[in-house]
Parts: structure tokens; sequence; C-alpha cells
């Protein structure tokens, strides 16, 4: 995001309202550079199609402006904003062959036939489909549905892409493939994306940025390593991965970090300061399972806490354990399956230990 | 488990029957409780509807009356060569049958089907049976032709010969306005006594005529109603139905009233001075009449089966072809429309076929150029009593149905109609 110009999309306070009474969408701003794969993450019902069908040009603005390379757009008709979209169930036209599918974009631009025919049997190769130019939609698999969807979407060489939950209808096996074919052709073309999904683990492959909604805002917009180890909030640190939570009371704020006296008697432990209100507010601490070691003797790390163990899961390359934990039953560790790994059993007590930095003090 | 396999390379069952014959005993149960399922409307059709149709059809070539009341006749005409009046063996035969046929009062019904075929021929039979009571010895050739001048015209025995024969197709010949000529050639109608060609022609162009309309009314309306929050589309549904759930008669005066020179819409028409006083617009009781009234009694048939398969096209498909750089005229013809072509084919299938065998209304309505085919069926069932005729015409009007039935059956495939 350095410079104006290569900015493709903005949307700038956006929102919107379908019944006049509830708002779907809230105060959403979003820059796509151009270029770039952006995800729209978050819960269903949390408003990312709405974004999309309003970057589409199907639902209006019902306040705020989105401007597609610096023009705003509001009142471009969508067959005029050259925008490529995948629905969610593919939307193939089901009387026409999977090459009138493709070639459909570029009849009503008025190519010319060869120039027509070059263009969609490059299409249908990119998706590794050649040969499948006489099928009906209804011929083909989830898989090979998709891949027609996504060559139609690009045929015509649109600027920017937009995806409602395409891979939603197919199995998991196919959809990391997919995952990967989508993420190479945007490599390839260097086509701008922008994607929707509620699958955490599909917008940490393929993403550039996401942006994690809920509630009708983005709750945060990074890259998803960022995403990840450094959520800025109990939302984001809940949907995205793994997470241990433990509530609080700031007691003393100090520099990066804070004491915090936790609810479920288990003491007092010290955590970074990320998003909390100030001293005697309520917060959540959000540990990753990973970031805390089981076993450790007391003063090994900043913070130990006594823990009895519930349920263990044997898991090959780990050992997943349930313990409870400050009055938290739900508390996962995980312990590697290394050399000389900790060996407990269920009904242990043992210690568990963490660092400041890994434990992150957000909002309540 | 295993397998157990007969020499033969027949599968058995576990109990050495072979698992074919194990199958069927296991499905008949099956197929017997679906058969008795069924029954009871398959007998309904079989004595409402088929055993009706045979039978009409049937009567359509039966000619059964001159071989079966005048048997020694039609034995000794069965020689005879038709050049000349035949010689008095005929006419001992003749005048047996006739005396025979006026004491068991049947000779009529000879009268009534030669007079289908020859105009005057009753008169000839009735008069001549009644006269032959006085006849008591022969030679006869001389009494009978002195009896009625018709006797004496080679064309009355070539008629009379030609009907002998168990089976005709008289009827049929009549039905699409062709008749014997008088050496027994078939010829067209004298010009002004075609009337089935023309009613055919008519009937098939009014169906046309209707179902278009019916389309073209229909399409807006079912893609108003497959699109509208349910909410809305449910009322406007009703308004749709409403002619199902009214009476057929009363429908039909109503559009009487409606359409009538002092009805309402032409006293619209002169109030706001679309027409003068004088020149109101005859709108009831002829084409346009039978037209308009159809139209809303069959607009329901078109409206479901279009709204059945709208509702199934998900506005994605638009949506789709909209974000592809489609205008939305474009979109709309080239996306929406070749999905819903099953819709309007079950549509104009159904609307068809009902208006081609439609009667009440173009009988209220229709006036004398507004009335179809099955009016006149309707006419030599009930009042001229031509049943066999009555048949022919059903006949010809089932096999044209049936006929484009299959024709739509190859270009579109009934599988893909979709009533609802
Ligand atoms: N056409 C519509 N009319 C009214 N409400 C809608 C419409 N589309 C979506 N909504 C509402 O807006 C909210 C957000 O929907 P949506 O954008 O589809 O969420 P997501 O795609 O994140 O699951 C939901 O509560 C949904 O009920
Ligand atoms: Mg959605």
């Amino acid at each position: 995001m350095s410079d104006a110009s290569d900015t493709l999309v903005k949307f700038e306070s956006v929102q919107k309202s379908y019944d006049g009474e509830t708002l779907v969408v809230k105060d959403f701003n979003l820059d796509v550079a151009r270029g770039e794969f952006v995800t729209m993450l978050g819960p269903s019902g949390s408003g990312k199609t709405t974004c999309l069908m309003m970057l589409a040009g199907f639902e209006p603005a019902t306040h705020g402006e989105i401007y597609l390379d610096g023009v705003p757009i509001n009142n471009v008709p969508p067959h005029k904003r050259g925008i490529g979209m995948v629905f969610q169930n593919y939307a193939l036209f089901p009387h026409m062959t999977v090459a009138e599918n493709l070639a459909f974009p570029l009849q009503v631009r008025n190519m010319g036939k060869s120039e027509i025919s070059e263009k969609v049997n490059g299409a249908l190769d990119m998706v590794r489909l050649g040969g499948f130019g006489d099928r009906r939609p209804a011929q083909l698999s989830g898989g090979q549905q998709q891949r027609v969807a996504v060559a139609r979407a690009l045929v015509f060489r649109p600027q920017l892409v937009l995806m409602d939950e395409p891979l939603g209808a197919l199995d998991k096996n196919l959809r990391e493939e997919m995952q990967y074919e989508i993420k190479h052709i945007h490599e390839d073309l260097q086509v701008t994306m922008v994607y929707v999904t509620h699958d955490q683990s599909e917008a940490l492959t393929m993403s550039n940025r996401i942006a994690v909604f809920d509630d009708g805002i983005v709750q945060q917009l990074a890259p998803p390593d960022e995403l990840y180890e450094k959520p800025l909030n109990a939302f984001v640190a809940g949907f995205i991965g793994e997470n241990n939570r433990l509530f609080g009371e700031v007691k003393a704020i100090d520099g990066d970090f804070c004491q915090v006296e936790l609810e479920g008697g288990g003491g007092m432990v010290k955590a970074l300061s990320v998003n909390v209100d100030g001293v005697g507010s309520r917060t959540t601490l959000s540990l990753r399972p990973e970031r805390a070691t089981i076993g450790a003797a007391q003063g090994e790390s900043t913070n130990s806490l006594e823990a009895k163990v519930e349920e263990l899961i044997y898991l090959g390359d780990h050992i997943r354990s349930r313990v409870s934990l400050s009055g938290n039953d739900e508390f996962i560790v995980k312990v590697p399956n290394s050399h000389g790994h900790v060996h407990l059993k269920e009904g242990e007590i043992t210690q568990i230990g963490w660092e400041a930095e890994d434990c992150r003090a957000l909002d309540a | 488990m295993t397998d157990q396999t007969a020499a033969g390379g027949v599968v058995l069952a576990a109990d050495g029957t072979p698992l074919k014959a194990s199958l069927n005993r296991a499905l008949r149960r099956n197929r017997i409780r679906a058969v008795m399922l069924v029954a009871p409307l398959l007998l309904f059709i079989l004595f409402s509807f088929l055993i009706p149709i045979f039978d009409m059809t049937f009567r359509s070539v039966d000619n059964w009356h001159v071989g079966t009341l005048m048997p020694k006749t039609s034995a000794a005409l069965a020689g005879w060569d038709g050049k000349d009046i035949p010689e008095e063996p005929v006419f001992v035969a003749l005048v047996a049958d006739l005396q025979a046929g006026a004491k068991s009062r049947q000779i009529g019904k000879v009268g009534t089907r030669l007079n289908y075929e020859k105009s005057g021929l009753r008169g000839m039979i009735t008069s001549s049976a009644r006269k032959s009571k006085r006849l008591k010895e022969g030679p006869y050739k001389a009494k009978v032709l002195k009896m009625h001048k018709k006797w004496r015209d080679l064309e009355t025995w070539a008629v009379i010969k030609r009907n002998t024969a168990p089976y005709t197709i008289g009827y049929y010949l009549n039905a699409v306005d062709m008749k014997y000529g008088q050496t027994g050639e078939i010829v067209m109608q004298p010009e002004n006594r075609r009337i089935y060609g023309k009613l055919f022609i008519r009937t098939f162009a009014i169906s046309l005529a209707i179902t278009v309309i019916c389309v073209i009314l229909a399409y807006p309306i079912s893609f108003l109603l497959a699109t509208l929050p349910l909410r809305y589309s449910n009322l406007l549904m009703i308004f749709v139905l409403l002619p199902f759930w009214t009476s057929l008669l009363v429908r039909t005066t109503a559009w009487i009233a409606m359409l009538q020179s002092q009805g309402v819409l032409n006293d619209l028409f002169v109030f706001f001075g679309l027409v003068d006083d004088e020149n109101r617009l005859q709108l009831i009781h002829n084409l346009t009449g039978t037209i308009i009234a159809m139209t809303h009694i069959l607009l329901p048939f078109m409206v479901l089966p279009l709204y059945s398969v709208m509702k199934t096209i998900p506005p994605t498909y638009m949506r789709a072809a909209l974000s592809l750089g489609a205008n939305p005229v474009v979109a709309f013809v080239r996306v929406y429309m070749p999905q819903t072509l099953s819709g309007i084919g079950a549509g104009s299938v159904l609307v068809f076929i009902l208006s081609i065998g439609y009667y009440i209304t173009p009988a209220l309505v229709g006036g004398t150029d507004g009335t179809l085919i099955s009016n006149q069926i309707a006419y030599h069932m009930q009042s001229s009593l031509n049943w066999g005729l009555a048949g022919a015409l059903g006949a010809i009007l089932l096999a044209s149905v049936l006929a484009l039935y299959l024709l739509y059956n190859r270009i579109v495939g009934i599988d893909n109609m979709r009533l609802g």
C-alpha cells in the first residue's frame, strides 16, 4: 500500500442496510492493491457476500463510496464494471456447453470468432480442461465445474476477480488442490483477487492479506502470519487457529506488559498488553497451545501454573493434552512427540508454563 | 457368505432356487401392491375414457346397417357389375328386405345411413318400404322402379352396393370434405359444402393464436411471481388462480356482460371517445369473443408451468451474465429465456391441446365465425345424431393432437417438459 495509483479497489466508510433498521455492514474501509490477493474471512452472516455484491454492483451501498481504479463506481451498472466473478454454486449456464460458457463474455464484447476460440482454448488449458469444451456443465464433476467457473471469470482478462466461497461445495482433498491451483493462477496472471471464505485455513493458505469480518466491521486486516501471531482482539484470536483463553482483571500496566489476576483463582500472570482498557478492566488472555510447555519446572518460564491433566489424545506427531487450569478445563497444550518428552497420565497434577510475550491481553 | 453357482452358471440363492426366480418372487409382492394402488383409477379411466374413445372411433368406421338390415339384397348385389340397373333377382331380395324392415321398423336406419352418402335416399327407402307392404307377387322390378324415381338412378345402386361392406371410410371422407363421386371415385365436396376443412384450420389457427397470446401475457406475470418476495407473490398467485375457482359458466357470461355492444367495455370506449355511439365494436359472438374469453380461461395453464420452471432458476445466473459483461437485455435473452423453454413448451402444449378441444366457451360467445370443430362434433352428437361423423371428426382431432405431441417430443423432448 505504498502509493495511491497502486490501489485498485477502495472502500470508503461503506455501510449497508437491507431493511432500513439494521446495518449489515458498518463502516467498511479497505484498500486492495493491484495484483494483491485479499480475503474476507468471517463467520456466516457477517456481511462478506454483501460487501462483494456491492463491489460487483448487484447491491447498492447505503452510504459511502467504492472506488475502482480511482473512479467512484456507485453508479456504474454491473455489466460495465469489468469485474470477473466466481459464484458459490458456480452459476455455469446449464444450456450452454463449457466452451460456450467461456465464449459468452467474449461474444458480448463483440470479439472475432477466431480470437474467441483461441482464448477459450487457452483458458481451458489454463485450468487443465482442454478437450472438455463440448461437454455440458452437468456432465462435469464438482471440481471440474469449479475450474470452468474460474476460467470463465478470467477469460476476458478482467483486472479484478471476485470469488464468493468458490470451494465451499467441494470435498476436503479437492478443496486443498483447488486452493493451490487458484493461488498459482493468481501468481501467473498477476490479477487482483478479492476472495470470500469462512474457512480460516483456506484464507491463511491463499492470501496476501486477510480482512477478518465480524458483526459488520473489519476486526483486523493483516497478512496471515501477523493475524495468527498478533491478533488484535479476542474475536480474531479465537477465530484464527486454536487458542486458549483465560479471563482476568488488569492489576498493573508496565510498559508493553501488564499484570493480570486470573478469574479462576490461578493467581497473577504477566502478559503482553495489546488491547486493554487500563488498570481495573477485564481482559481476555490469549495463548496459542503450541506456546505452552507442560511439566516445566517452577521458575523456568515467566508464568507457571498448576494444572490437572484431564484428557490425552495421541495424534502421532504430537499429544494433545487437555488440562484444567485456573478453572478453565478446556485448556489445550500440545506436547511434541519428540525424544524424551514428558509422559503424562490422566488425572496427574503438573505445571504449565509460558512466556509473557506469547500471552496477549486482549479485550474482554 | 459364499456364492453358489450351479453347473449352468446360474446363480443360486441360499435355498438352491435360481437367484432370478427368488428375486422375482420377492418383487412380486411389491408389484401386486403397486397394481392394487392404481387399480381404482385404471378402472375409472377404462370405463370413462378408453372405452368411450374406442367406441366412438369404432362407430366412425362401422357400417353394419345395410349388410344387417338388408341381408338378401346385399347377397344378391354381390355379383352386380354396376353397368346397368340390376335384374329381377335383386328386386325380389329387395322387396323381401323392405317388407321385413318395415315390419321390424328398422328400415329407417338404412335410410338414414344411405342419406349421409346421397341426400334423398332416406325418403326413397322409407316410402318404398311403406309401399312394399302392398306388393304381393312379382315380377317386382317394374313395380319398384315406379315407386321412386331414384331407383331408376344407377348411382343409387352404386351407393347401396358400396355400403353392403361392414366397414366404411365414408365418415372420414365426409369429415375432410370429400365424398364418393358418381362412379365410386373419391372427389372433393362442391365448394359450398366444404365446412370441416375450414373448421379444422380455424380451430388450429385460433388455438395457436390463443397459445401465443397466453405466452406473451403469462411470461411477465410468471417472472414477477417467481422473483417477488413470497408475501406479494402469494397474493398475485391468488389472482392468477381466481379464474380456476370460478365456474366456467359464470366467467363466460361475465365476458358477455363485459364485451357485448351495450356492455362495459364498449361503454368505456364511447365514454372516452375512442369509438362513437353508432359504431360500437362487435367484441362478442364472433372470433374476437372466443379468443378473449378462452385466453382468460386458459392463462393459468400457461402461468403455472412457467412459474414452476422460473422458480427453479437461481438469480445468480442473471448476475453471472451481467458480471461477464452482458447488458441486461442480452443477459435475459441469452441466459434466462433459454432456461425457461421447457416451461414455455409445457404450457404451450397444455394450452394448445386444451383449446383445440374447447367446447363450451366458443358455443356461448363464438357466434358463427367463432365456433370450433368441437362445436360441430357436439352438434353431430346431439342434434343430427350422425355419430359416425362425430366419431370421425373426433378421431381426426385426437390423431392430430397425438401427432403434435410426438412432434413436440421429437423437437423438445417430453422429459424436458415440466408441469410443476
Ligand atoms: N438480499 C438480502 N435481503 C435482506 N437481508 C439480507 C440479504 N442478503 C443478506 N442479508 C442479511 O445480511 C446479513 C449478511 O449476509 P451476507 O452478506 O450474505 O453474509 P455472509 O456472506 O458473510 O455469510 C445476514 O444477516 C443476512 O441475513
Ligand atoms: Mg455469503
